[in-house]
């Protein structure tokens, strides 16, 4: 009896799992054919993915990057590729300098690229919190720099705008001693005469003693990529600060303040961005005295900026609103005032909430940089009708739009990307 | 023993209005209020002399003046010798045609790519992330540039359709043709009849809805479930089907057919329509993607596995549970989309279709060079649109919010 025995004794040996259970079978498995559903979508996105590439593929891999015409690039397809579809990036080889600069004048590229390189020194400090602190210093000069390496002219107009609030400084610090309320009037007061009436004869002086200059470029000869960079880059910049004013004053106490904020955001949100960027073109000259007239650039700026604030007024605010009661009550009982508390405890963790909706409207910003072709100014979308309109590239439009999406896609992917490495940086919750 | 001092006598100095927080913020606001008055009057001065030096004045009456130009696609009765109001109109309607297309298509993009990106399916996943990432990066105007080259470059001219051996042909049965001068599609023709098969396709409507209350007291009253989607559907076709073959088939189709050189009969869709309405929907379709995506998985799992737990099916888990929570979440997002979408058809100017813009803030502003009525009509109009989306929109999403106490 005792040798009949229904239980093993000695182990097995480790076995491989079954075929099906393991490596690329397994994943296939579960990850495209785990049950009829499935295999019906792995089947239809195979299809997709074939019938999109195989006209794609050869066409992009038989592409033609030396040629003058696009006669001469379909000739060179009949010749080497039997006539067989071909891109003719050939555009892009001769243009890309247009659809870049703009026209800009050629001996002066330099000057964009160098302002375009220095913008990554300025936003530096601003992006890694590891830079060292006292490249801030240099962002704050650097608006001033782009403006006079784009635009050029005398370098003292930037500096003389700089003393502006060189002029405002001085002002406080000489009345804080006097009157606090007296010196911060002046200090807003000082700069503006300084600008208003006194900067530009002391900038003429000064420019007539030391002439330093560069050679000034109108911003008619703006375009392309550039354009949209600058337009870009300084509505982000601006409309940061600004929307964070406006919801302020959407959440404050004051009922004035509160209606005037609300009017604005709804306003502004109400409206397409094309019908104020033709406010700022067709009726500022209406609404300014006589003979005002400034550069419509800055009008664009002004507007986009505008336009922008009231979505991230709406977005901060929503940041707000997600803050515990806790958390304002804990300011006020540690005896801040209402500015220290919003700048030390409110604004840091709204601000953290709303990364991902702020970085948004920076991507939808930049790119309805590409809206300022409606007002005459030829930013990249703008050059490819100007390249077709040559006789020598006319017909020519999957290479340029591949061309330009590739570069807005690249922009945009990059900022959504630096947002979420941002925000993963800054959780502080356990999740 | 205590000694009682009168209380101080509240005495009124100057600068307490600004250091006395009682009464700051009331000098804070009338400063604004003086500033905002003083900037608007400074605004509306400088307009006036500016109008006074060009010799215009301020009205509204060039609307009723003949407009003499002519609109390409019009939902309603249009001419030339029509009013600037009437083609005011015309265009308005153009907007809310594309908009409203456009919302219901994005919707459907925007649900389908949302839910497939979720899928455990890689594949079809990975695809989904990829449309989604570059609808979203890319701006709106490239697209409906692009959409628009693709339809009138890569489509053939109409007298390709025609010969002996025409290089191009009509598909689906011969019914629709694509060509580069637009799309031509079968329109219904309304036959003697018809009337009474659209009140038939009412009623059935309305049956449905009655049914479906009457299908939910029933549950609560008895907890019997009955098969309601099985049930409307019948509520829905049956009695549809029935008038319309007592009647003797008064809905007809009538096809496109080529004549000459072109195409006639049947609804002529023009290239610049659809490429607006194909790429507004693409690229809202995206960011709404995303929404849906953010609102299911908002929705905490422990929901989905609470809902197992009762023995709920799969898609009665869906229906019941996931789906009315993550429409919460889902919603006031989607409401910005339908605004943004609406805002961005007036990017129609690229591809000359026949928005507001175009016709109010374009043609008729060119013509009659009342630059300052016209946009201040047409961003009326624009807020009002705004407006009435956002509002009615707020009505749905109170409907279906958490009701908490």
């Amino acid at each position: 009896m005792s040798e009949l025995s229904f239980v093993r004794t000695e182990m097995l040996s480790e076995q491989e799992p079954p075929l099906g259970e393991r490596g690329v079978i397994k994943w296939m498995r579960t990850n495209l054919f785990s049950g009829w559903v499935n295999t019906i979508l792995t089947i239809i996105a195979i299809y997709v993915l074939y019938s999109v590439l195989s006209h794609i593929l050869p066409w992009f891999l038989n592409s033609i990057w030396r040629a003058d015409s696009l006669t001469e690039c379909r000739e060179i397809r009949d010749a080497l590729n039997n006539g067989e579809p071909s891109a003719c990036f050939a555009v892009i080889t001769e243009r890309w300098s247009q659809l870049i600069f703009g026209f800009y004048p050629q001996d002066l590229y330099w000057r964009p690229v160098v302002a375009f390189v220095l913008l990554f020194v300025a936003l530096a400090p601003v992006l890694y919190d590891t830079m060292p602190r006292k490249l801030f210093i240099f962002t704050a000069i650097y608006p001033f720099l782009m403006v006079w390496l784009i635009w050029g002219g005398s370098i003292w107009g930037p500096l003389m705008v700089i003393a502006g609030f060189g002029a405002g400084y001085l002002a406080y610090r000489m009345l804080a001693s006097v009157n606090d309320l007296m010196a911060t009037i002046a200090a807003f007061l000082a700069p503006v005469i300084w600008w208003l009436f006194l900067g530009g004869m002391v900038g003429d002086l000064l420019h007539s003693i030391i002439p330093i200059a560069i050679e000034s470029v109108e911003s008619k000869k703006l375009g392309g990529f550039t354009i949209s960079v600058i337009i870009g880059i300084s509505g982000i910049a601006l409309s940061l600060p600004l929307g964070v004013v406006l919801a302020l004053g959407r959440q404050s106490d004051m009922f004035i303040v509160k209606t005037m904020c609300v009017g604005f955001i709804e306003f502004i949100r109400g409206v397409p961005l094309i019908t104020l960027l033709f406010t700022a073109l067709l009726l500022l000259n209406y609404f300014l005295p006589k003979g005002t007239n400034f550069d419509v650039v800055v009008r664009v700026i002004i507007m986009v900026t505008l336009f922008s604030a009231a979505y991230m007024a709406e977005t901060i605010r929503g940041g707000l609103a997600a803050l515990p009661t806790g958390q304002y009550e804990a300011a006020d009982s540690l005896g801040l005032d209402y500015w220290q508390a919003q700048r030390l405890i409110i604004m840091p963790q709204a601000l953290k909430i709303s990364i991902p909706s702020i970085v948004g409207i920076f991507i939808g910003l930049f790119k309805d940089t590409t809206l300022v072709i409606f007002i005459g100014i030829s930013e990249m979308l703008g050059f490819t009708n100007l390249i077709r309109a040559n006789t020598a590239w006319n017909g020519i439009y999957w290479e340029l739009f591949i061309f330009v999406g590739l570069v807005f896609w690249i922009c945009c992917f990059s900022m959504s990307r630096y947002s979420q490495w941002l925000e993963r940086k800054l959780q502080t919750d356990h999740k | 023993m205590t000694t009682l001092t009168d209380p101080p006598t509240e005495s009124f100095h100057l600068s307490q209005l600004i250091y006395d927080s009682r009464y700051r913020s009331m000098t804070i606001q009338v400063i604004a209020l003086i500033g905002f008055v003083a900037l608007f009057a400074w605004l509306i001065s400088n307009t006036i002399t500016n109008l006074e030096e060009l010799g215009k004045d301020f009205n509204f009456g060039f609307l009723s003046v003949r407009s003499g130009y002519d609109i390409n696609q019009r939902l309603i009765e249009y001419s030339s010798d029509s009013s600037h109001l009437r083609a005011t109109y015309v265009g308005l309607l153009n907007t809310l045609l594309v908009a409203v297309l456009g919302c219901i298509l994005a919707t459907v993009i925007g649900v389908v790519v949302g839910v497939l990106r979720l899928s455990n399916n890689w594949l079809t996943a990975k695809l989904m992330t990829v449309y989604v990432e570059s609808f979203r990066n890319i701006p709106v105007l490239l697209w409906i540039v692009a959409f628009f080259a693709v339809l009138t470059e890569a489509t053939p001219a109409p007298r390709a359709f025609r010969g002996e051996s025409p290089t191009a042909s009509m598909v689906l049965n011969d019914s629709v043709a694509f060509t580069n001068r637009g799309t031509y599609i079968p329109s219904p023709t309304w036959g003697d009849g018809s009337l009474f098969v659209v009140i038939v396709f009412l009623l059935s409507l309305a049956g449905i809805w009655w049914f479906g209350r009457y299908a939910h007291k029933r549950q609560n009253e008895t907890g019997e479930v009955l098969p309601t989607f099985w049930i409307k559907l019948a509520i829905f076709f049956v009695p549809m089907v029935i008038a319309y073959f007592i009647l003797g088939r008064p809905v007809g189709l009538d096809y496109p057919a080529l004549k000459g050189f072109n195409f006639s009969g049947g609804l002529h869709i023009r290239n610049s329509l659809l490429a607006l309405w194909l790429a507004l929907s693409c690229y809202t379709g995206a960011f709404i993607a995303e929404n849906v995506r953010a609102g299911i998985l908002a929705i905490s799992k422990g929901q989905s596995e609470a809902a197992s737990a009762l023995g709920l099916r799969p898609s009665r888990t869906m229906n019941l549970v996931i789906l009315p929570q993550a429409l919460r979440v889902i919603i006031p997002p989607l409401i910005s989309q339908y605004l943004n979408l609406t805002k961005n058809s007036s990017l129609a100017i690229a591809v000359g279709y026949m928005d507001l813009r175009a016709t109010l803030g374009g043609i008729t502003l060119n013509q009659t060079g009342r630059e300052l009525e016209c946009m201040l009509l047409m961003m009326g109009i624009y807020l009002i649109i705004s407006l009435a989306i956002s509002g009615s929109m707020n009505v749905y999403n109170n409907s279906v919010k958490l009701k908490e106490r």
